[in-house]
């Protein structure tokens, strides 16, 4: 079963700051989700209402059609996965397990046992007592396991080394092909996972800078190379994010399609164009100062 | 794997396509389902289908219902007459412009061409 999301205007506050700011998307069910933003842009306090942690100041939230908030037939539909868990730390792991498996409905029981077996979680020890890797593979393990429509993983594998991460991706990849439901991932480990992503959207400053596909979203980048002079007369017009320069060289990098006239233009001059990594266009796009349009 | 350098689904073509003019995929062979692909690669399998998409479009890989993509029967004729269209722009041209700018006179060149075409035979 999958479930589709919708935000409309939603906006959340803690105080006087606003940490989400009237923002809104729609989310089809079924597909894996990027979620990327800088340190304190809001991408926990989004997700945190998603899950009914808490409720928007305002604005709308649907989640297969209806508000999630103090709603149980939709919460138990969610499952969110933080990377400092609200895992009752008193617990061994094997009780900690035992909890996830009561609140969830569709927990899979066979696949846990998996899952704690490929990972090495270590089920007699109080969850207070593992490692930081050890917690964030526990958190894993129950988001997999749960088999929720929509699950959430809010930086939740940060905390893994990198093996512990990439067999994560696998089981994640693995799990959503034999039964497709909606992942949210957030991120800024964006190289290592952007591949996984079918969708992405961007925060920046509690406001949604841009919802694309991903493979649409590496085809809007492009650097432009050449003599300074030359660059400097063919970026009039473009949206530019970002400009180096060495020596006589310069070097741009533009957000937005080129279209074919002025790629061939830039060939004619001798101009090397070049695409532009998921990652550092996610930097130029959320560096103070940058917008996409 | 995948560098950056372009999208996903276009590297994925391209690797498919390698694989059919060398041989490696022989005509009417099936490939990788979608899934398969994407498990292996790590990637979004919507990701792998867009590959697969645009190759079917280009009528290099065609889909048998219920079983799966096979390679077209004329789908290695058809990209080795592309890439003979695009052989001396893309190969010859930069090569030239090369010796061009290090000094290389022709002449050298058409003599190594001559010599391996003489140690070939």
């Amino acid at each position: 079963m999958t479930l589709s999301i919708e935000v409309k205007d939603v906006t959340v506050r803690y105080g006087k700051t606003t940490a989400v700011d009237r923002i809104s998307f729609h989310l089809e069910g079924g597909k894996i989700y990027g979620l990327l933003g800088r340190n304190g842009s809001g991408k926990t306090s989004l997700l945190s209402v998603l899950a009914s942690f808490q409720p928007q100041a305002e604005g709308e939230v649907r989640i297969g059609g209806e508000a999630p908030f103090e709603n149980a037939a939709v919460t138990s539909q969610v499952c969110f996965i933080q990377e400092n868990g609200h895992l009752s730390d008193g617990y061994s792991v094997k009780d900690g397990l035992k909890l996830a498996a009561l609140c969830m409905p569709y927990w899979d029981s066979p696949y846990a046992d998996r899952l704690i077996e490929l990972f090495g979680l270590p089920l007699k020890k109080r969850i207070s007592e593992l490692s930081r890797g050890m917690k964030s593979a526990l958190g894993v393990t129950i988001g997999l396991a749960s088999r929720a429509p929509v699950t959430i993983f809010d930086e939740a594998y940060l905390g893994m080394d990198a093996p512990s991460r990439y067999a994560f991706y696998e089981e994640l990849l693995k799990d959503y092909m034999e039964q497709p439901r909606t992942f949210i991932l957030s991120t800024h480990l964006i190289e290592e996972v952007s591949n996984l992503f079918e969708e992405v959207l961007i925060l920046d400053q509690g406001k949604l800078l841009l919802h694309k596909e991903t493979e649409l979203l590496r085809e809007h980048g492009v650097s432009v190379t050449g003599p300074a002079a030359k660059i400097d007369e063919f970026k009039l017009g473009l949206n530019v994010l970002g400009e180096q320069q060495l020596g006589g060289i310069k070097s741009i990098t533009a957000y937005g399609e080129l279209g074919p006239e002025r790629a061939s233009r830039a060939r004619a001059e001798g101009l090397e164009l070049g695409p532009v990594p998921l990652q550092d266009l996610f930097v130029h796009l959320t560096k103070r100062g940058g917008s996409a349009s | 794997m995948f560098d950056e350098r372009s999208p996903i689904y276009q590297q994925i073509a391209d690797q498919i396509k390698n694989d059919i003019v060398s041989g490696e995929l022989k005509e009417e062979q099936q490939v990788m389902s979608t899934n398969q692909y994407a498990a292996f690669y790590r990637i979004n399998p919507a990701t792998a289908a867009k590959g697969f998409q645009l190759l079917t479009e280009e009528g290099i890989l065609y889909k048998k219902r219920g079983i799966g993509m096979f390679v077209s029967m004329e789908a290695r004729d058809k990209l080795l007459q592309a890439r003979r269209e695009r052989f001396f722009e893309e190969v010859v041209e930069p090569m030239v412009e090369e010796a061009d700018r290090i000094g290389v006179p022709l002449a050298d060149i058409m003599k190594h061409i001559e010599k391996r075409k003489g140690q070939q035979s």
